[in-house]
């Protein structure tokens, strides 16, 4: 078991015909995902890398039997590109674009709300989104969707969950000797259509998953709110680590959502929080792979 | 992205967003001109990004003319100190010279995201002209929250209750109400992170106009606000993160003296935290990004040099797009064109990890090598104190 994405899942890459999409697409092939085909429109009927090449996600679903789509569509067109997949009814939709204008997203989480709402009336499974601007989801040895590199994997009981990519490498790198379940990049932008708190309940509710990371960064409250729900809902032990202690207030951080702005989303507010729902929580971000060895051993 | 307060208004008109008269100026001359043909009376209002410029002196009330230039004369290439600019301030370079208006009453509206709801939200408090951040504080119900609809917009029953909010009636409460929905459109049409009306005006004529605007706009979508991005005003930004910017590098300078190259924002910060922790402080943030060429590294490494105060630098990257090797051969053939001036260490991690190790390792340059993130952390700080 593990969360969202295994042996199972068969991908299309939506952008298959760009740089970036080649490349990953070939990167997760290689990895043994079931990548089952791309999508660029226009393009249709041709084969590109082995990948057999369709106009539409709907067409790529209906032929390719795919169930979780990839997007390296650029910012002006990813939301459309999200909003296509949601439209097929692709249960797991991975956006890896970065720099989509916050209207956008917001325009996509509606329409996917909607949607949503369609897909269960009629009896199907909603979508799930995973980003924007994020690396992905890896579940180790049985399938890569994103850009994570996928050697540093191991398969094992630890859950990662991030806002931020190479902070889950650091974290997956860290605990290497022990393996991870499945580790997720929710993504760095202010309105993630995963968050913490999905990524919880999930693990909460794998078999595979004993002890989870998480893995959080100034600005927002997102840190605040999955405190509050581990708090009441999580049995396994969670350790927690959260970037930008130095950060300086009303300075963007490189992600669209790391920002302290009017004194609030600090990371000393965000530690308080996580210590008083009992979290693990360690200062130096060397030191999570040690930690969640910690409490992983003294599990009850 | 900022613009100045006289962009946002000009931005507040297209809308149909009441605004006192006013017009921007560089001289004595013009400020004289200016004020004239506004009636005489008139407010000097210096031009800079940062807020709280009454309280540094950037706002002042001119009774004529004359002394409408006089003021000018004085601000115009004044540096502003501000609770905002940092203890360095800003240059002034432009004024605003309004006319003068007969104050009622002023209230506060903003408009930002709400990252929780993911709405925007519509602040609204009868304190305006204050800080909202020390209003929220002291007293939260004194703001007025409406959240809207990024797809519908303002309805019209919101726009009433904010009005209500703000406690105005009669003709006041009508200018209101259609004030409101015009600000929502401008923000949401121009792509804001932030509209901020403080203060919202009422003259004593019954009049609703914005007298102060605070206006950002969401960075990743200036591809479709080619209007927006001529306004951008570089003098006001820190001249390394523009040269930054240049090269798609995301660089914010910052008091210490460890140089910090790293690939990811998260993975950036918690260098600088690290760095912190091991009893340093760190010089900048720099995220190279994802697909970083050598080109691009290379232009990191200088624009971190360039920052008289490093004593050192780290270089933390972990490959997941970025490969190991292409790291090694910016690193390697930066440190051949610059020179190394100040320590280096270099942790890598990732993708063709090795193949950037060898890299390094066969370039002969006095490269100092780390395995994670606590040891590069150490080695960086030692370096600093002149014990590499």
């Amino acid at each position: 078991m593990a969360i969202w994405a295994d042996k199972n899942t068969k991908v299309i890459v939506q952008g298959i015909t760009g740089r970036e999409g080649t490349f990953h697409a070939i990167g997760c092939r290689d990895y043994g995902t079931q990548v089952v085909g791309g999508v660029t429109p226009g393009k249709g009927g041709t084969t590109h890398e082995g990948f057999a090449v369709f106009n539409t996600v709907a067409e790529a679903r209906q032929k390719a039997g795919a169930n979780c789509s990839l997007i390296f569509v650029p910012p002006p067109f990813a939301a459309d590109a999200i909003m296509e997949s949601a439209d097929a009814g692709i249960e797991l939709i991975v956006c890896i674009t970065e720099g989509i204008p916050v209207n956008d997203m917001m325009k996509a989480h509606d329409f996917l709300r909607k949607m949503n709402a369609a897909h269960i009336l009629e009896g199907r499974a909603p979508s799930r989104l995973i980003g924007p601007n994020c690396p992905g989801i890896i579940t180790p040895d049985q399938a890569k969707i994103g850009i994570m590199p996928g050697h540093i994997h191991k398969a094992g009981p630890i859950g990662i969950v991030s806002r931020s990519g190479t902070l889950t490498y650091e974290a997956v790198g860290q605990t290497r000797h022990i393996g991870q379940s499945t580790a997720v990049g929710i993504g760095g932008d202010p309105l993630p259509g995963t968050n913490f708190i999905d990524c919880l309940a999930a693990f909460e509710s794998d078999p595979a998953t004993e002890a989870i990371i998480m893995i959080g960064e100034i600005g927002g409250s997102a840190e605040e709110d999955a405190a509050a729900f581990v708090k009441t809902n999580v049995t396994k032990p969670v350790v927690a680590f959260i970037a930008g202690q130095t950060a300086p207030p009303g300075r963007r951080m490189g992600h669209a959502g790391a920002i302290i702005s009017g004194g609030k989303g600090t990371a000393a507010e965000k530690y308080k929080a996580l210590e008083a729902a009992g979290i693990s929580v360690v200062q130096a971000p060397s030191d999570m792979g040690r930690k969640i060895e910690e409490v992983w051993r003294a599990r009850k | 992205m900022k613009v100045h307060e006289y962009q946002a208004k000009e931005i507040l008109r297209r809308y149909g967003v009441p605004t006192p008269r006013g017009v921007v100026v560089d001289t004595p001359d013009e400020a004289r001109a200016a004020a004239q043909q506004l009636g005489g009376r008139v407010v000097v209002k210096a031009q800079i990004h940062a807020g709280g410029r009454g309280k540094g002196g950037g706002v002042k009330l001119a009774k004529d003319a004359d002394e409408a230039a006089e003021l000018t004369q004085k601000m115009i290439g004044m540096t502003l100190i501000t609770h905002q600019t940092g203890p360095q301030g800003q240059k002034v370079s432009k004024v605003l010279i309004e006319e003068a208006l007969n104050i009622d009453k002023e209230l506060y509206l903003g408009i930002t995201l709400d990252r929780r709801l993911g709405m925007n939200v519509i602040m609204a408090s009868a304190q305006g002209g204050m800080d909202i951040e020390e209003v929220a504080e002291r007293d939260p119900n004194a703001i007025h929250r409406e959240p809207v609809d990024s797809v519908l917009g303002v309805q019209p029953f919101q726009a009433r209750q904010v009005a209500y909010a703000l406690g105005l009636e009669g003709d006041a409460f009508k200018k209101c109400v259609d004030f409101v929905q015009k600000l929502m459109r401008a923000y949401l049409e121009t792509d804001c992170t932030i509209a901020e009306i403080n203060p919202l005006l009422v003259t004593k004529e019954g009049d609703v106009l914005a007298l102060d605007c605070k206006m950002n706009f969401d960075d990743n979508a200036l591809f479709r606000h080619k209007d927006v991005v001529a306004m951008r005003d570089v003098a006001e930004e820190d001249p390394l993160e523009v040269e930054a910017s240049k090269f798609g590098l995301n660089y914010i300078k910052l008091d210490g003296n460890v140089g910090c190259m790293v690939n990811g924002a998260g993975l950036a910060m918690a260098t600088m935290d690290i760095v912190k922790l091991a009893g340093g402080e760190p010089a900048n943030f720099l995220d190279v990004g994802g697909g970083a060429s050598a080109e691009q590294v290379k232009n990191a490494f200088r624009i971190i040099l360039s920052d008289k105060n490093v004593k050192a630098i780290l270089i933390n990257i972990f490959g997941g797009i970025m490969r190991g090797d292409r790291i090694a051969e910016g690193v390697v053939s930066a440190s051949r064109e610059v020179g190394l001036p100040v320590p280096v260490v270099v942790r890598l991690e990732g993708t063709n990890v090795e193949l950037g190790k060898e890299i390094l390792a066969k370039s002969g340059l006095p490269l100092i090598t780390a395995d994670g993130m606590w040891d590069a952390a150490t080695k960086v700080v030692a370096a600093t104190k002149g014990q590499a």
